[in-house]
């Protein structure tokens, strides 16, 4: 159930930050320099990172993989013939054929479509949500404030992976499209909460900035300050955060699939793969291994991209 | 070891003709990722057995990391020493070993930081943090070090000392939580007292009290003390000396009195006009334009060159010497006659 | 201090009836068949039929039949009666033989956790940016990625089929070399976030104003770390490592599925691929329970350790 933890832990992160060191440090070190914007400096640092492009190619990669399988295979993976049972290596089937005579690699590659994009529209409502939650109750504070900050406790005191458990059990539709939307459903609805809170804080800090309350005396009405001035501030981060939960997301998938709760047969789904590679790993591991390291590389590389933009935008801690 | 109350210290020996603590030509720079940034720059001054040097100037011109420097609690990295001396009771603390150095902190030279919130450890009673430095330090029982924290907590005039030995931090007031700092610094009768912006933090009434706090337990005590800060309000009535700090160096130097009637740098007399006096209705106050020089780029000759009203070509080509003017008095300027003259008028 | 915990148990009681209430309606509102929804897809014989009516009250209607039902459900709860599960053997009893295997797996991997995460942690909060640091930072960023999913299986092949360093399966009644692969496994997911964690905390820390004070009064280096940083540092750590011994005993489903070791997690897993719902209705009650618990636990865990959320 931990993976779903992950998100969280990472996320609490990013939230941290150290009470200002090295006092008498001199403070004025590049006030007279040319002005550079945060994202500029964050920029020049990425650049520098091997992670940052390694990370970058592999998800672009799966993107790939996910839009155009038949870029990457020719075979079918769905064409499965028994008399092909864990056979070795053959016309195109580089990593052979699972139990069920399956080409492994097709299968990896077709596997990516799903994976994606349970973990990118899960991201993506996750972020309506928590940007909608987050700027509510940021912006106006007090009981709003009071009582969405209980209702996030209460999300967030959910053990997300019982819930979804408890929830997916209830869909008893096999219809793919139906599947994908109720996993999608269950991990925006119970994964919004972190970034809400991250969306929160960083409304609060940008309320308090002299512009805010300078667009306010001139008249700006709460929702034309709420768009042109505090979303922008708030987006960054939410961003940051969402491209670590897409990580996460996409392991959840495979964690709900695996358990046979969430994605099934014939979606094609890394966690089915893994699923089934695992009961056969005595007679042939490569189904169990390929779609292992697909998945892990996957989430990685999001996990990744998302931890080396956070450490671009917050330096402090390096 | 000695329960009673805190004994002043005998006057220390000092080496013939020596000073009790004497920087000489400090260079002190920070290496970032961004660059080198020179934040001493041959910063010389010294302090006399119970005397009170104050140390003024903006913030980020190197008054707190020449104390720092001093008791030897710079971050290094970032920071490196690249020359000069500190002398204390005539050796060279710089050419020390650790654990020399270890051993002169606290006992020699005490300090006590700006926010007191922040620089006592939350999680510990303060009763236990001013008891640590006798138990480690000079291997006092528990019950001791807790009978002399309570007299120490009396002696910087926290009330009811004893009950509130075991309270944390967070529980006292901050004009409390700088008695407590206080206390905490005194607690092996140093020599020196350095106290690093002791009332920036706190309001005015308070800060009036926590200096004279200072003032009275630096003569009681007989200590030697600089007082670090960038208010000239606070230092007239307890200074004896007066160094003014600009981008890493001493600009002037000077007793109080002689300094405040007739300041002999542009900077010095800048400050000087821009605080708001009682005695004067409808003055205009004057501040010194132009901001703080970016030490990673200080400017050429004197520093002060592209704020000062006194600026000529001169001072763009070539770094100002400390002028001698008499009396003790110094001052980094080419035309510090004329200000000086200027100011007394 | 008193006080504080008065509050949190309250906090904790309205949870429990709202998250029990939550995971109850979620399990049986707007169902066109109740006893068909716990059963899956499965045939229900008329004696099970019969069974679940009866149990959980499904011949009242309406909205005020649903809080009938709800209540019963919960003091059924309180009462430690669980019910069945559709092969018929009472849950508690399941449950009971189950918990001493999950609370074994859950304390090794809570060791694995200590003595690996924390301590590399705080040496690498020490030496930060260290080449010891980056490189630790870089095996718990493959770890926090890599899923529970492939990690246990691929585990399982190597050190267990492959290598044979370790039993691959547990089985019935495992001894301790059983569950040490499973713990590591399961613990290195803890492992990786206790160590990020230690290290920032002890980073964050070491720059603190009250270090430099600590210098400032001449004590060694030695102590300012071990006392003064450590206590700070390690609060947030062990709030952490509380939160996560109650995830641990709250069913590590995934590895116990995997290594068929047979405690609670396992039975979880078990009832979701044989679609028995009261097993899985039963036993996620009572995961809900622990959870809240433990985390009522840690809450009173950070008062004592920190004086600040103590005297609010």
């Amino acid at each position: 159930m931990s993976d779903f933890e992950t998100v969280a832990a990472t996320e609490n992160q990013a939230a941290r930050r150290g009470p200002s060191g090295e006092p008498g440090a001199p403070n004025q070190v590049g006030a007279a320099q040319k002005p550079r914007s945060l994202a500029g400096d964050a920029w020049r640092d990425l650049r520098r990172k091997p992670i940052f492009w390694i990370s970058l190619t592999l998800v672009v990669l799966v993107a790939a993989m996910a839009a155009f399988p038949g870029l990457f295979t020719a075979n079918d993976p769905r064409d499965c013939v028994l008399a092909r049972q864990h056979a070795g290596p053959s016309g195109g089937a580089i990593f052979g054929y699972d139990f069920q005579g399956c080409d492994t690699y097709s299968r990896a590659v077709y596997g990516a479509r799903a994976s994606l994009l349970v973990g990118a529209l899960s991201a993506l409502f996750t972020g309506l949500i928590a940007l909608l939650v987050g700027m509510t109750a940021g912006y106006f504070g007090r009981w709003v404030d009071a009582v969405l900050s209980r209702v996030i406790d209460i999300v967030l005191g959910i053990p997300l992976l019982l819930a979804a458990i408890v929830l997916l059990k209830r869909v008893n539709s096999d219809s793919s499209t139906v599947r994908i939307a109720a996993v999608i459903f269950v991990l925006a609805v119970l994964g919004w909460t972190t970034a809400a809170r991250v969306v929160r804080s960083s409304v609060i800090t940008a309320k308090e900035q002299d512009y805010v309350a300078a667009a306010r005396m001139l008249g700006a009405g709460d929702s034309r300050i709420m768009l042109r001035h505090i979303l922008p501030n708030a987006l960054a981060p939410a961003i940051v955060v969402l491209t670590i939960a897409l990580g996460s997301f996409i392991a959840a998938e495979a964690t709900l699939s695996f358990l046979g709760i969430g994605l099934k047969a014939p979606t094609i789904s890394w966690g089915i793969d893994i699923d089934a590679g695992r009961v056969h790993m005595r007679e042939s591991a490569t189904p169990l291994v390929v779609p292992s390291a697909f998945l892990a590389l996957t989430v990685l590389a999001f996990i990744m991209l998302g931890d080396a933009i956070r450490d671009a935008f917050d330096p402090k801690l390096r | 070891m000695s329960h009673s109350v805190v004994q002043p210290t005998p006057a220390s020996p000092t080496p013939e003709g020596g000073h009790l603590l004497d920087v000489r030509d400090l260079h002190v720079e920070f290496r970032t990722g961004e660059g080198v940034a020179k934040v001493i720059n041959g910063v010389s001054y010294h302090l006399d057995a119970g005397e009170t040097l104050a140390v003024l100037g903006e913030s980020g011109s190197g008054k707190s990391v020449t104390a720092q420097a001093i008791m030897g609690i710079l971050d290094t990295p970032p920071a490196v020493i690249r020359s000069g001396q500190i002398l204390y009771q005539g050796r060279d603390l710089l050419k020390q070993s650790e654990e020399q150095r270890r051993q002169v902190r606290g006992k020699e030279i005490a300090m006590i930081f700006q926010d007191a919130l922040s620089a006592l450890n939350p999680t510990f009673p303060v009763g236990w943090q001013i008891g640590e430095t006798l138990r480690q330090r000079e291997g006092m029982s528990k019950s001791d070090a807790r009978r002399r924290s309570v007299e120490l907590m009396d002696l910087v005039k926290i009330p009811a000392a004893a009950k509130r030995l075991g309270d944390y931090p967070h529980q006292f007031s901050g004009g409390m939580r700088q008695r407590v700092m206080i206390a905490m610094a005194l607690a092996m009768n140093p020599k020196v007292l350095i106290a690093d912006e002791p009332t920036t933090a706190l309001d005015v009434t308070v800060q009036a009290q926590i200096m004279d706090l200072l003032a009275d337990l630096r003569r009681d005590l007989n200590m030697a003390m600089i007082l670090i800060t960038h208010d000239l309000g606070v230092v007239a009535g307890v200074a004896d000396r007066i160094a003014v700090m600009y981008a890493g160096r001493i600009v002037e130097h000077a007793d109080v009195r002689s300094l405040y009637r007739a300041p002999a740098h542009p900077y010095t007399k800048g400050l000087l006009e821009s605080i708001p006096r009682m005695d004067v209705r409808g003055q205009q106050l004057s501040t010194i334009k132009g901001l703080p020089p970016n030490l990673m780029r200080i400017p050429s000759g004197c520093p002060f060159h592209p704020r000062c009203p006194y600026v000529q070509q001169v001072c763009v080509d070539v770094v100002p010497h400390d002028l001698v003017l008499g009396d003790g008095r110094t001052s980094a300027c080419h035309f510090a006659q004329e200000v000086r003259d200027d100011s007394a008028r | 201090m008193f006080r504080f915990v008065l509050r949190r148990l309250l906090q904790m009681v309205l949870a429990f009836f709202g998250t029990t209430l939550i995971v109850y309606a979620l399990m049986f509102a707007g169902q066109g068949d109740p006893i068909q929804a716990l059963a899956g897809e499965r045939p229900v014989t008329a004696a099970q039929r019969a069974y679940l009516t009866e149990k959980f009250h499904l011949d009242q209607t309406g909205v005020g039949g649903f809080f009938y039902r709800y209540f019963d459900y919960i003091s059924n709860l309180l009462q430690g009666d669980l019910g069945q599960s559709l092969t018929g053997r009472s849950i508690v009893d399941i449950l009971t033989a189950a918990w001493p295997v999950t609370v074994k797996l859950a304390l090794i991997a809570m060791a694995v956790t200590i003595l690996f995460g924390v301590t590399a942690g705080v040496l690498a909060g020490i030496r930060r940016a260290s080449i010891f640091d980056n490189s630790t930072l870089l095996l718990t960023l493959l770890v926090l990625g890599i899923p529970t999913i492939v990690l246990a299986p691929l585990a399982q092949y190597f050190l267990g089929v492959r290598w044979q360093l370790f039993p691959p399966t547990a089985g019935a009644d495992p001894d301790f070399y059983a569950l040490l692969l499973p713990g590591i496994v399961l613990g290195s997911l803890s492992l990786a976030t206790a160590l990020r964690l230690t290290r920032t905390s002890v980073a964050e820390n070491l720059r603190a104003d009250y270090v430099r004070t600590a210098r400032s009064k001449g004590l060694v280096k030695r102590r300012i770390v071990s006392v003064h940083v450590l206590r700070n540092s390690l609060i947030p750590v062990v709030t952490f490592l509380g939160v996560e011994l109650g995830n641990l005993m709250s069913g590590a489903i995934i590895t116990e599925g995997v290594f068929n070791i047979p405690g609670v997690g396992f039975n979880l897993f078990r009832g979701i691929r044989t679609e028995d719902g009261p097993l899985v209705v039963g036993i996620v009650s009572v995961l809900v329970v622990v959870y809240l618990i433990s985390n009522l636990v840690v809450d009173v865990l950070y008062a004592v350790l920190d004086p600040r959320i103590r005297y609010e």
